[in-house]
């Protein structure tokens, strides 16, 4: 469940955040406000919070999530808005003259980006995706060692309501370790991997 | 007489309300090695930049092969054209810039085949075989597996070169290209273009080797306060030149 909600969480932000970044970057400056909005907004929220919302506020319009699909969309937002502002900023690091020495050789606007620049801010962007990752591995455990509906429960009394054993907490201590520690691992690996001096 | 390979008619560039170029006119034929000279801020570069389509000009036109690159007339206006002709237009020239460029991401011989594959559409193995042809050329087929960060300023110009040059362009333009190299590796970057001049290789570099211009090229020009101050072999411009300015000019150079 927790690797299910993760990955599948990480994938559709990462797409998301890359378009994201793009967005940030070159759209008509309108969208480009809107967007910037949505990434301040979402980035200072808490994960937690994110899926209480995806809860509360779609059950409000009639949509309702189960758990499962609540910790997909609060964490696909999260991861959304943080891979964004790292494309952006890995695109902006790269040289102008990357793009113009793309251009000379006749290459589409398309084809830069696909070609030249996404590869670089990829490559750049690594490190710290695999930090980003890393914590929404552990957002998504906790939601799914707690349960999203116990959650909702557990806002109110968090502390002072001892609902878990402590053999449970064993657990998932160990899973997050397992988790991220294999994470960072493959990060790694994928990183030397890619690398070029 | 064949017709002329590139005419550059009454162009005018302006940043702002600043205008750099200032009406230049030049007409290049097939095999033509056109040096221009001239100070920091004569608008060198940006001559360059225009031909090459990295920069929009706002009055005059450029032709190559008798066409139109860049613009079009509709109803009397003049046009910029969209982002995939201009693209068409870009891959007529080969530029080579001052700062290499090259693609750190990609091994040298994949900075060469990039453009092979996704412009000129070659199958990979031809690809393979044309950029190999050129980084021979260039004298680095034993470094085609490495990256960009692992040669040296002149290997990766030469690099650059041949990834311009690999895309068969009708003319070469070269911007400065020795002037961000340590002095020892200058020449060996200079001799790859002697090379291509010496095969027929139509050019139009901007340089401040004046001993090479001298040498290599078969007409130079002396860009001043954005016009073309002076034009004519390099024999005549660089002994017998006619304006105070040029004659400054070449006193303060070192041959
Ligand atoms: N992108 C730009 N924006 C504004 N001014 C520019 C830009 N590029 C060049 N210039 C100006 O245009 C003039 C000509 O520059 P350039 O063509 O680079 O000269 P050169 O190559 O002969 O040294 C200079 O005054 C320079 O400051
Ligand atoms: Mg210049």
């Amino acid at each position: 469940m927790t690797v299910a909600i993760s990955a599948l969480a990480i994938a559709l932000g990462t797409i998301l955040g890359v378009f994201v970044g793009l967005a940030l970057l070159y759209a008509w400056l309108p969208v480009r406000i809107i967007v910037r909005i949505y990434v301040d907004f979402i980035r200072g929220t808490p994960v937690f919070v994110l899926v209480l919302a995806s809860f509360y506020i779609l059950s409000i319009i009639g949509i309702q999530l189960n758990a499962f699909q609540a910790g997909v969309l609060a964490i696909t937002l999260f991861c959304s808005t943080h891979v964004g502002e790292m494309v952006r900023g890995a695109l902006a690091a790269i040289h102008r003259g990357q793009t113009e020495a793309a251009m000379a050789i006749g290459l589409t606007f398309r084809q830069i980006f696909l070609y030249v620049l996404m590869p670089q801010a990829l490559r750049q962007i690594l490190p710290t995706w695999v930090n980003a990752a890393t914590e929404m591995v552990k957002a998504s455990t906790l939601l799914s060692i707690i349960g999203v509906t116990e959650l909702l429960l557990a806002t109110q009394q968090i502390i002072s309501r001892n609902f878990l054993s402590l053999e449970f907490y064993f657990l998932a201590g160990f899973i997050y370790f397992a988790i991220d520690f294999s994470i960072e691992r493959l990060g790694r690996y994928v990183e030397r991997k890619v690398a070029y001096s | 007489m064949a017709n002329p390979l590139m005419v550059i008619e009454n162009l005018h560039k302006k940043f702002d309300k600043m205008e750099v170029l200032k009406g230049v006119d030049l007409t290049i034929n097939t095999s033509d090695v056109v040096s221009i000279i001239g100070s920091s801020g004569s608008g060198k570069t940006t001559l360059l930049r225009c031909v090459n389509l990295l920069e929009e000009f706002h009055e005059g036109r450029i032709l190559i092969d008798g066409e139109e690159i860049g613009y079009t007339k509709k109803n009397d206006k003049r046009h910029r054209l969209s982002s995939s002709i201009l693209a068409q237009h870009r891959a007529l020239t080969g530029m080579v810039f001052q700062t290499f460029n090259l693609f750190p991401h990609l091994t040298a011989l994949k900075n060469v085949t990039l453009g092979l594959r996704k412009v000129k559409r070659m199958k990979k193995e031809e690809a393979i075989e044309t950029a190999r042809h050129w980084l021979n050329r260039v004298g680095l087929l034993n470094w085609q597996d490495h990256h960009p960060g692992q040669l040296s300023g002149g290997q990766q110009q030469r690099v650059a070169i041949a990834r311009a040059i690999a895309m068969n362009p009708k003319l070469m333009l070269f911007d400065e290209v020795t002037s961000a190299l340590d002095p020892e590796l200058v020449n060996e970057v200079l001799s790859v273009i002697k090379d291509l001049a010496d095969d027929g290789m139509t050019m139009l570099l901007v340089t401040h080797e004046m001993h090479f211009a001298y040498d290599v090229s078969t007409t130079v020009i002396f860009m001043n306060e954005g016009k073309i101050g002076e034009q004519g072999p390099p024999s005549e411009l660089f002994q017998n030149p006619k304006s105070q300015r040029l004659a400054e000019f070449i006193k303060n150079s070192t041959f």
